[in-house]
């Protein structure tokens, strides 16, 4: 797949909430959202190189800063359609509540929802990425950067075990600050139910792709982040169990550049592969075919 | 006492650790050492032992009980290889169907340097995600400080138990106080809203039992052990297919 057909069907979907859904793919289930009203920003900063750059220029470019290459965050929306066709929205309903009743905690998830036009950090789907069918999930960085609570463990969980139930590879796109404090031990609980759809999806021998984005922390990067049987890192992604703040606190010393970076982690040996944002949908495409092709042991059994 | 109490008592100097728990109630204790990987962390112990008769392979969070052995033991902080000790050490005992029973003491993972060039995110997933497949039983206690991940690592377990003064959260009060409120004062006020004490967590389904302290007397462990082997005896009984799955569903409700 080459650039050019990338940004065909980048432009065939809209790539978040605010832009609309005429044109969105068939089969897509998602709602048009209610703050189309909001007038799109013309030009923006660039949060690297601190540049204005045309909103639109930026949004052709796959969010890549023209003038410095730095990769502005995508939402879970922008990064499907970014990397798959025909995405048909999943588990759209999961919502969570305030289970530990923590103070503040539901305005929060109520402005969060008025803003973003999600219900939670999580968007769950099938779609094809290359021509193979694949269950994915794409986690969004303007829902508390994607923590963790009942509605992402739930959705995430909920997708492992509609994947195993339907035979279909796994692809997650992981962005996320950790676990939802607010819920208390209902989201630490969380890691241990995604692990355990995990482990099932596992055991049916079938394929679970996790690509970290930036950043993937806390205990989304402690659970179904580093379960995965190929884990790929986008360039230059923040990947950790303790964000870089907590660990300078705790050891009182500066870190050294790139620490933690995905470049740091495939060093040490924790990610398969680093890639860029324009190659990762062939570079998908690419790993689901090799897996989607016949194994050798199975070939004998039918054959014989 | 309010749930900052707790918290204060769950971190108290004194209170017995996990070596302490194993020298009570487990007979006849080997320490076995090492992840087969790269170190040895002494913030975790493992080893097999008798309980009731039954040996069981026990592993602990130990966070140390004097100045010297608190550094030693890393203030029971572990690093990457002590979870993969761990999980090291609960696969030894699956294949000899023999029970896994945990006790965790931790504020939490180790976060530095050295943790994370090794794979602390890798190591903590792996841990639980293969302690939740165990085909053997397991059954962990919490004794002091369950600080998040690091404590998830190891409670994975068919059930949960708790001492009464102990805690188990997502987060420290104070963490939870400085990120939210950006007030280091208000970490009471935290302690309460993250329902971290054990009545909280037996009704929010955390945790199956909380077990009375008595003042860590001797019919405090006498009464423990009878009730650990109460509950092993029960669960070994269990095909691995349905532990499995039963495990499962109690992590699939949350």
């Amino acid at each position: 797949m080459n650039f050019e057909d990338l940004k065909k069907f980048f432009f065939r979907k809209p790539k978040n909430a605010l832009e609309g859904s005429e044109d969105a793919a068939p089969g897509t289930q998602q709602p048009a959202p209610s703050e189309a009203a909001i007038p799109e920003k013309l030009a923006e900063k660039c949060e690297k190189c601190g540049q204005i750059v045309l909103s639109d220029e930026l949004r052709d470019n796959f969010g890549i800063c023209p003038k410095c290459g730095h990769y502005k965050k995508l939402d879970a929306r922008a990064r499907i359609a970014l990397c798959a066709e025909n995405f048909t929205e999943l588990f759209a309903d999961i919502e969570g509540g305030n289970p530990l009743e923590f103070p503040g905690y539901e305005e929060k998830l109520a402005s969060l929802r008025a803003k973003t036009g999600e219900k939670d950090g999580v968007v769950c789907g099938t779609a094809t990425i290359g021509g193979v069918e694949v269950a994915l999930f794409s986690m969004d960085y303007r829902f508390q950067m994607g923590s963790m609570g009942y509605a992402v463990g739930e959705k995430i969980a909920a997708l492992f075990e509609y994947a195993t139930a339907h035979g279909l590879p796994v692809v997650g796109f992981v962005l996320s600050g950790g676990a939802r404090m607010q819920e208390g031990i209902v989201s630490l609980m969380q890691m241990a139910k995604t692990s355990a759809a995990v482990a099932k999806h596992d055991e049916a021998g079938l394929l679970y792709i996790a690509v970290l984005t930036d950043p993937t922390t806390g205990g989304v990067s402690a659970s179904f982040a580093f379960e995965a049987d190929i884990i790929i890192a986008e360039k230059g992604a923040l990947i950790g169990f303790a964000g870089p703040r907590v660990i300078e606190q705790t050891i009182r010393q500066k870190l050294p550049p790139g620490f933690q970076r995905a470049e740091f982690l495939q060093e040490k040996g924790f990610v398969d592969r680093i890639v860029g944002r324009r190659e990762m949908p062939a570079l998908l495409a690419a790993l689901l075919q090799l897996h989607a092709a016949p194994a050798a042991g199975e070939q004998t059994e039918e054959t014989a | 006492m309010n749930a900052y109490d707790i918290v204060r008592k769950s971190r108290e100097k004194g209170r017995p650790t996990a070596q302490q728990y194993i020298d009570k109630m487990v007979e006849g204790f080997i320490e076995l050492h090492g992840d087969r990987r790269f170190a040895d962390d002494a913030a975790v112990i493992g080893g097999i032992g008798l309980i009731g008769g039954r040996p069981v392979t026990v592993i602990g969070i130990e966070k140390g009980a004097d100045t010297k052995s608190k550094v030693a033991r890393n203030f029971g902080c572990a690093h990457p290889e002590g979870y993969r000790k761990a999980v090291r050490l609960m696969k030894e005992a699956e294949k000899f169907h023999r029970p896994v029973l945990c006790f965790v003491d931790t504020s939490g993972a180790y976060c530095g340097i050295s943790a994370e060039e090794r794979g602390q995110s890798e190591a903590i997933a792996t841990s639980i995600i293969d302690m939740i497949r165990l085909r053997t039983p397991a059954l962990t206690l919490i004794i002091g400080e369950g600080g998040s991940g690091g404590a998830l690592a190891l409670s994975a377990a068919d059930e949960v138990w708790i001492t009464e003064t102990s805690t188990y959260s997502v987060i420290s009060p104070e963490g939870c106080a400085s990120i939210l409120w950006k007030d280091a004062s208000k970490v009471a006020q935290a302690a309460e809203c993250l329902k971290m004490t054990a009545s909280d967590l037996l009704q929010l389904g955390a945790v199956e039992r909380v077990i009375p302290e008595q003042g860590f007397s001797d019919e405090f462990y006498a009464g423990l052990k009878e009730q650990i082997s109460a509950f092993l005896e029960e669960k070994c009984s269990v095909p691995a297919d349905r532990l499995v799955e039963e495990r499962y569903a109690r992590f699939r409700k949350f």
